[in-house]
């Protein structure tokens, strides 16, 4: 017996094992840098091989993401990363599959793969780097731009409605959504690594600036000055408060939400909506916080893990069925394929 | 000749003996003509008659009943001798409903044989397959004074053997189709035992519905014995084909298979994404059922997913195919081409049909050739590969394997809806008569001590396969130009020609590992050739043998590998005077062998959603000859 022990505890990987030897070409202040870096953060900690990681994207910026990582990747054409990714991740279950899209490429062209990803739910994270408009082709409105943009291509203003994605994918049967922010590092890295827990298809939809096209578009949750109100940090288990001072709060009556002052006593902690992110209901009210726009119904932007569900995925499903069939029923022998069962001879 | 029950003639069945018959099945879409003709066809088959067969059917799954668009025929053509298409004219027609024999009389010849079941002449049917109100029956007006006609209650008789059965008599109908096929078993001296095999195998959990099925088929068996109205029966000898085990393969099993084939010897596992589509999802229904043997198949949400979920597989390791017709080819096209910059294997199979848009989707054509050969943007060459018949596309799309994955290209592999519902005898090859298929997952880096190349070639211009999990080679692809060997992005203008070049001289090699082009009957020498591709193989095949025995000098050339031709081919077509090309298109492979070879070479162009009869080849043929 071999009484030596040898260290073979893996070399622990760092941010600039994650980081490719390409130049990155975005846009000087571009948020994407920010998601990049927090992404080569997380990664060594989760553990896992390097080579096991793939990234797959679509077309647009946030699609050139996987050229900066130093795992394996493919940035393929607009819209189908999710269907490419579903291959991948069915061919080989042990892989541990990314997809990187943006507002355009995931909601737009690739919009029909995206719900048929979300109700399949194979086990894959996917980042929407949400700008809300076309950056690549220079500033097209996309489908999540607020009705009324101009851009180029509404001059007069867009009278496109848009998509709310949180609503989106929770009506597709996603299995997990949160939402975070490309200028708020930590919370962002809290949510990836969330996300990277989750078994099934974790979406994750990321505010991203724009500082050519569309800038400023989420000045508001992201400026300190107006952050606190326009806000909601959501956790599991916990009150729905935000404000300055944490002086508001969120209830339910109903199924309507309301938005009380915590300052004058009339209301406690423990009378406001306590997150549970196992709630569908709640996560539907929680994804239409976006939507609700008028000066008597402003609520503020929730951010975080809105909705988590363990349910199968389609890939291990896939795989486990073979799985069974073979348990119960031998390979059939190729001869036998050829020949099928009748057979005549000529002599 | 015609005769019937009333005159009854004192018994005088005499048996015939002939080399070859066609049989036309012909009823409604509810008929279950199409699992007839099977029937009848394996047992044909199992006695070890050459066969091939044709099953035509309305493209809605049930158009109004009794009407022309409710037809649905299978075609069977069988004999003693060596048979390469269902046959151009029918010898015996089973007309279910007047609809079914308004529909296939003109292709009856003269004097043949006519079994119709007098309960689809009624004034009802007549009316619904479009005669004006009033008309006598066909069956009774004389118009089919050239034909034998026999005229059965096929309706009554099943209903009278099976009153005791217990069933409904919706359930008794539907046993009539077994009744027919038992006349016809017996008219043609073929035993029912393959047939009640077949019942015993489908219906084992319902004894009463078997027991049904198996008294209408030994009714009808025992009509033709005793009552006498008919006066001949034939007797079919078996055909001297080939010594060897055969079986009875369609077009679309015999890809499934070859598929199935072709990953177990390179050692992978199928991984088919698919979206269902007339006339290919066949192929996905078989592969679905090999779990067993590890095959994945993914039903797509859309043709687009289909191809880019097996792009993914491939990429991951796997065998990834995706089959389609003409609709869907279309909107795999800018799929196709990422797999192509990429360079990763892929089997892209195209069954084709009438186009274009939805156009036909139950006939067949062969008008996707220009699409597979430039239907992408960009300078993109793949590589395509046609079957020619059922059988065919076993070993066609075994080559098309074989060349995607030992060349790191998607291969485009075409059949049609002829050849893909169509079945013949199968001569099938054992494990170890298969060509090998080598697959090598490059695990080491290519460059010594610098950097991984991934877009490094060997000699044959071809790139390592690395899959995602190998350890060091961590590398990313796409879908932008990349720098040579690196396959980093570039937008360097010269770097981006060579590109182009290397990709296309990739697929240009290929042809030195295909076979050369020879004569599939004649000489490499002669007065005119039929240069042909696909599912246009049996005709042209019959017309040329047929023409050779009158002492033409001509032959007939029929092409696989459509890109790259082999090596040889405009040499060997030089050799001849003229070049005659038979498509069913506008001209597609002429387009390219003018293009290509400067020769003139003539079309016979057929785009009318059926196949060609040997009999058009042939006058083309005889009359291209005799110009000057």
């Amino acid at each position: 017996m071999e009484t030596v022990t040898e260290n073979t505890a893996p070399v622990k990987l760092t941010a600039k094992d994650f980081t490719s030897d390409q130049e990155v070409k975005w846009c000087p202040g571009c948020g994407d840098y920010s998601i990049l870096k927090q992404v080569q953060t997380v990664l060594p900690d989760m553990g896992g091989e390097r080579e096991k990681y793939v990234f797959v994207s679509g077309i647009g910026c946030s699609s050139r993401f996987p050229y900066y990582m130093a795992t394996y990747g493919m940035h393929s054409i607009h819209g189908r990363a999710a269907a490419i990714a579903t291959g991948v991740k069915t061919a080989n279950p042990e892989l541990n599959v990314w997809m990187v899209s943006g507002d355009g490429d995931c909601l737009s062209i690739g919009g029909n793969h995206f719900i048929h990803m979300m109700r399949r739910n194979p086990n894959i994270k996917v980042m929407m780097f949400n700008n809300e408009i076309y950056g690549l082709t220079k500033g097209q409105y996309s489908p999540t731009s607020a009705k009324g943009i101009v851009t180029k291509s509404t001059p007069y203003g867009s009278v496109d409605e848009p998509f709310n994605p949180a609503e989106l994918a929770l009506g597709a049967k996603s299995s997990f959504f949160a939402r975070t922010m490309d200028r708020d590092p930590k919370h962002m890295q809290f949510v990836i690594n969330r996300a990277n827990q989750h078994h099934g298809t974790a979406f994750v939809e990321v505010y991203q600036n724009c500082p050519v096209f569309n800038d400023e578009v989420f000045g508001i949750f992201t400026d300190k000055a107006t952050k606190k109100d326009e806000t909601i940090f959501v956790e599991h288990g916990k009150p729905l408060v935000f404000g300055p001072t944490e002086n508001k709060g969120i209830k339910l009556d109903g199924f309507k939400p309301v938005i009380v002052d915590l300052t004058d006593g009339s209301v406690s902690k423990d009378d406001l909506w306590i997150h549970d992110e196992t709630d569908k209901t709640k996560a539907f009210i929680l994804a239409q916080f976006a939507d609700f726009s008028t000066p008597e119904l402003h609520f503020p932007r929730p951010f975080g893990v809105f909705y988590t569900e363990d349910r199968p995925c389609i890939d291990e499903q896939i795989n486990e069925q073979i799985a069974a069939v073979q348990a119960k029923k031998p390979r059939i022998p190729l001869n036998k394929i050829l020949s099928g069962e009748k057979t005549w001879t000529i002599l | 000749m015609e005769s019937t029950i009333e005159n009854k003639p004192m018994r005088a069945t005499q048996t015939k003996e002939t080399d070859s018959v066609v049989v036309r099945f012909s009823g409604d879409s509810g008929d279950g003509m199409q699992l007839t003709g099977m029937q009848f066809t394996d047992t044909a088959a199992l006695l070890g008659q050459d066969i091939s067969t044709f099953p035509e059917y309305p493209a809605e799954i049930r158009a109004p009943i009794g009407t022309i668009a409710g037809v649905s025929g299978f075609q069977v053509h069988f004999g003693s001798k060596e048979i390469f298409t269902p046959g151009d004219f029918y010898d015996v027609i089973v007309a279910m409903n007047s609809a079914a024999l308004k529909v296939d009389l003109p292709r009856l010849k003269k004097g043949g044989i006519i079994i119709a079941n007098t309960a689809g002449f009624d004034s009802k049917n007549l009316k619904l397959a479009g005669y004006p109100e009033g008309t006598v029956s066909p069956l009774e007006d004389g118009s089919l004074a050239n034909y034998q006609v026999y005229k059965i209650e096929v309706t009554k008789h099943t209903k009278d053997a099976l009153k005791d059965s217990g069933l409904g008599m919706k359930e008794i109908e539907r046993c009539k189709n077994m009744f027919v096929l038992g006349v016809l078993f017996w008219m043609f001296d073929k035993t029912m035992d393959f047939t009640i095999a077949n019942l015993k195998e489908k219906f084992g959990k319902k004894p009463d519905i078997l027991n049904a099925n198996i008294t209408a088929l030994k009714s009808g068996w025992n009509y033709g014995e005793n009552t006498e109205i008919f006066t001949t029966r034939y007797k079919i000898s078996a055909a001297k084909l080939p010594a060897g085990v055969y079986r009875n393969i369609s077009g679309n099993q015999s890809l499934a298979i070859g598929l199935m084939a072709a990953a177990e010897k390179a050692g992978l596992d199928i991984f088919l994404g698919s979206y269902p589509i007339t006339p290919a999802s066949d192929v996905l229904h078989e592969l679905a059922k090999y779990k067993s043997n590890g095959v994945k198949t993914f039903q797509a949400e859309d043709e687009i997913a289909a191809i880019c979920s097996a792009i993914g597989a491939s990429y991951a390791g796997s065998l990834g195919v995706t089959t389609t017709s003409g609709p869907g080819m279309a909107l795999k096209t800018e799929a196709m081409g990422l797999a192509l910059i990429l360079e990763i294997p892929l089997i892209i199979c195209d069954i084709q049909r009438g186009g274009p848009s939805t156009g036909l989707p139950t006939k067949t054509e062969q008008s996707d050739l220009l699409m597979a050969m430039y239907g992408r943007h960009g300078e993109s060459p793949l590589p395509i590969v046609a079957a020619a018949s059922p059988a065919d596309c076993f070993d066609a799309v075994y080559e098309a394997v074989r060349i995607s994955l030992e060349h790191m290209v998607p291969v485009i592999f075409l059949s049609d809806g002829y050849i893909a519902n169509g079945a013949e005898p199968w001569k099938f090859p054992s494990e170890d008569e298969l060509k090998p298929i080598a697959v090598k997952f490059l695990k080491e880096n290519n460059n010594g001590d610098g950097k991984f190349l991934p877009y490094k070639r060997d000699e044959n211009g071809v790139r390592p396969w690395v899959i995602p999990g190998t350890k060091g080679l961590e590398h990313r692809i796409g879908g932008l130009e990349k720098q040579n060997e690196t396959g980093n992005v570039s937008y360097d203008s010269v770097n981006h020609e060579v590109m182009v070049k290397l990709r296309a001289e990739k697929v240009e090699k290929i042809a030195d590992f295909i076979p050369l082009a020879k004569p599939d009957s004649g000489k490499e020498k002669g007065k005119l050739v039929v240069l042909g591709w696909g599912s246009t193989h049996g005709a042209i095949k019959t017309a040329v043998l047929e023409l050779l025995d009158e002492g033409y000098d001509i032959a007939h050339v029929h092409l696989r590998n459509l890109n790259p031709f082999p090596k040889n081919l405009g040499q060997l077509l030089h050799n001849y005077d003229k070049v005659l090309i038979p498509e069913m298109n506008c001209g597609q492979l002429l387009q390219l062998v003018r293009a290509k070879y400067l020769l003139p070479a003539i079309g016979l162009n057929k785009v009318q959603g059926m196949p060609f009869t040997t009999e058009e080849v042939k006058s083309k043929i005889i009359e291209l000859y005799n110009q000057a």
